[in-house]
């Protein structure tokens, strides 16, 4: 059977500038997989990559969910097609309220409409979850968030929408402890109601504490410099990625 | 695959139907005194106003044409025909309006609108004023709201226009100012008595269905201390390859303490030259409230002004501009604090696309005598793509030190980042970027009529459609 996604050779650059040099790896359904790696190593152009950001030129290599090849699909129908990217740093859309968009995203990635009554219950129960003011639903998009807000606001989207992968880029990043607790129960739960796949890409194990981690890919230069377990994280936690960066530069 | 969309079919279908004219009942076209007698013979003008009009049109031989904004070059005035009699009076039933003349404004849903949430209705069809009506008990408060030309002639309001008609812009403001003096017909006249304060509003609708015509209506509107108004403004009108002409001019006087707020939604066909003069005088304690939606015209000259003439008078203008192909929108605000403690604040967005040009124009004058007095100017444009352009053009001319003045521009085009993380959760690129767009006009959106800002919002929504590559 088909993997659920499937990198193949994947090279992409930014402004003419190659930052992804051949980058492969697999995730079946429902596993957890781990992706570290240093500043500027190309974690994020990965999964920027993955969602169809315009801001990356694939050059080489595909990529595949279920087999077919989504690499020249646009954003919105990978999104259909039941991927999700947790952005490192999402960004503020005046004028739209977090409520009015995640009705939209939800009715356009499902095709279905949804009764304003069954949306807002189940909106509530999300927002209750991740200790949000009720009031952040009515407030538009991002603006004026801080950023532990925008984070959550992320979550929710994911547990609204219901991917079947999930990106997450440093979700957990300048977080207090309090509010990375709060962003693991969503991310459990997402798990729980779905059981669906995560990519997620950290510097900590905070964020993993309730998760199983399936398999961990270390990226440095923008290649893929090392697989392993679970176990894996803890080391380079402990050890870093020294030992992974080519030392001629 | 892109969905081609030919905007300028799609956005204007409920526009864009004309109904047969009668050429019979045009009036020679281009300018001479004979064409103004006969104007003046037609409405049975008193004799000042014989003589205004005909001074009118010295003044407007004698100004040269505007020269600080968009070409007009495309509008031969001399061809545009000034006047065309109406088949039927001035009605206040609407059953006895001509079935066509109806049939127009059901189209636009203005008798509707008036049933559900007006106060009271004018309709200008043309030259002429076709429909005038208001609520009995609107009438019962001593509110005066009919077509200009039977206020003139009635005694107990023939003075007090005298008094203030073209005033505060008199024909010597500039060449459009001078031909609207000269040609004027239609419009409506506005009475609130002192203390009366009508809740839901009032509206008068403007349709040009002519083609090769002119649209000259004045607007009076005079509030006496203590009262409130809700003015709404329509304007529409089919599309036809003559170049058309709105010159119409309006005239606010707010007593003290008293409130007018005058809404706009602009939307004549874009071959429209839209020259209109807008002007309101504000007393002590008095507030104006301009709220200005433009849409349609080929070219558009507006820029509302405010004179604060009162001890904490103050001004609001809350407007939106959407340039679209072929259109070049010259809009903003003027404000002249000629009191202490006067107030002004001006916001506005402007968006341009396939082309459309818009430009800002604001222009703050704060005089000596206001001291104390508080400007604040804001504005943004978001350009859709890169053949379209926006400018903004402020002039600030400040009297005193005794002034807190702030000015903000903001210039900048649609995001693709904001594009693509609506796209990453399932929106298409029209309805990410129509979301963008709507997001961008919202805190001017919400001001206007609950109606309009609908159409607003699905006018957006069509103007996007097929709008990348
Ligand atoms: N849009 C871009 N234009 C130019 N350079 C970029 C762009 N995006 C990322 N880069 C560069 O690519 C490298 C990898 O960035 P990124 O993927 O954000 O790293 P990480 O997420 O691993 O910290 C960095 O050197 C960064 O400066
Ligand atoms: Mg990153």
């Amino acid at each position: 059977m088909a993997h659920l996604l499937e990198i193949k050779g994947l090279s992409a650059s930014a402004e003419k500038k190659e930052i992804l040099h051949g980058v492969s790896l697999f995730i079946d359904g429902g596993e957890t997989h781990v992706l570290m790696g240093p500043n500027g190593a190309g974690k994020s152009t990965l999964g920027s990559t993955i969602m169809g950001s315009p801001e990356y030129t694939v050059g080489s290599g595909s990529i595949l969910l279920d087999g077919e090849d989504i690499t020249e699909l646009s954003p919105d129908k990978r999104a259909k097609k039941g991927i999700f990217l947790s952005f490192q740093s999402p960004i503020e859309i005046p004028g739209i309220t977090l409520s009015e968009f995640l009705r939209n995203a939800l009715e356009q990635t499902t095709g279905k409409h949804m009764k304003l009554w069954d949306f807002k219950k189940k909106l509530k129960a999300a927002m209750d979850l991740l200790d949000m003011d009720p009031s952040y639903a009515d407030r538009d998009l991002n603006v004026g968030f801080s950023g532990g807000e925008k984070k959550k606001a992320e979550i929710l989207q994911l547990l609204i929408l219901q991917p079947r992968l999930a990106i997450l880029d440093e979700t957990d990043s300048g977080l207090d402890v309090d509010a990375v607790r709060t962003v693991s129960k969503g991310i459990d739960e997402y798990k729980k109601q779905t059981g669906g796949s995560l990519l997620v890409i950290t510097h900590n194990t905070k964020i993993l504490d309730a998760l199983t981690v399936d398999k961990t890919h270390i990226l440095a230069d923008g290649k893929v410099a090392a697989e392993g377990g679970g176990e894996l994280v803890e080391e380079v936690i402990s050890s870093g990625f020294e030992k992974y960066i080519k030392k001629e530069r | 695959m892109k969905e081609k969309t030919n905007v300028n079919d799609i956005d204007r279908s409920l526009y864009d139907f004309r109904n047969e004219e009668d050429e019979s009942e045009y009036f020679d076209s281009g300018l001479s005194k004979e064409i103004i007698r006969a104007i003046s013979d037609e409405k049975n003008d008193t004799d000042w106003m014989r003589e205004f009009r005909l001074r009118s049109l010295e003044i407007y031989q004698k100004t040269k044409m505007v020269d600080w904004g968009p070409s007009i070059e495309g509008l031969d005035v001399d061809n545009i025909v000034t006047y065309i009699r109406q088949k039927s009076r001035m009605n206040t039933d609407w059953e006895a309006v001509p079935d066509d003349i109806k049939d127009t404004f059901e189209r636009l849903g203005i008798p509707q609108a008036e049933r559900e949430s007006l106060a009271g209705v004018g309709a200008q069809y043309d030259s002429e004023l076709v429909y005038h009506n208001v609520r009995k008990e609107v009438a019962e408060s001593g509110v005066v709201y009919t077509d200009l030309e039977s206020a003139m002639h009635d005694e107990r309001y023939a003075e007090m226009i005298r008094q203030h008609f073209m005033k505060l812009v008199p024909p010597t403001d500039h060449k459009f100012a001078a031909l609207h003096g000269a040609v004027w017909s239609g419009g409506s006249f506005v009475y609130v008595p002192k203390g009366v304060c009508l809740e839901i509003p009032l509206q008068s609708y403007f349709r040009l269905n002519a083609k090769g015509a002119g649209q000259f209506e004045h607007t009076l509107i005079i509030l006496e201390e203590g009262s409130y108004l809700h003015f709404i403004e329509g304007c529409s009108a089919p599309k036809y390859y003559e170049a058309g002409l709105h010159a119409g001019c309006v005239e606010l006087y707010v007593g003290r303490n008293a409130t007018l707020r005058y809404s706009t939604i602009e939307n004549w066909s874009k071959n429209m030259y839209n020259l209109n003069t807008k002007r309101a005088l504000v007393e002590e304690g008095g507030k104006i409230e301009w709220v200005s939606g433009s849409f349609g015209s080929h070219v558009s000259y507006l820029y509302p002004m405010s004179i604060l003439n009162g001890r904490g008078a103050s001004a609001e203008f809350t407007g939106i501009t959407f340039a679209g192909e072929g259109q070049n929108l010259d809009t903003g605000a003027k404000v002249v604090h000629n009191a202490p403690d006067t107030s002004s604040y001006i916001n506005t967005k402007s968006i341009s696309k396939s082309g459309g040009i818009s430009t800002f124009r604001s222009a703050v004058t704060v005089n000596k005598n206001a001291e104390g007095s508080r400007s604040a100017v804001n504005c943004e444009s978001l350009m859709l793509d890169r053949i379209s352009r926006s400018d903004t053009v402020p002039v600030m001319d400040i009297r005193t030190n005794k002034a807190d003045i702030g000015h903000e521009a903001k210039i900048g085009r649609i995001s693709d980042e904001a594009v693509f993380y609506l796209m990453s959760r399932g929106l298409d690129e029209d309805s990410a970027k129509a979301m963008i767009v709507r997001g961008f006009a919202d805190n001017v959106s919400k001001e206007l009529p609950l109606e309009y800002a609908m159409e607003m919002n699905n006018l957006i929504g069509l103007e996007m459609k097929g709008s990348i590559g």
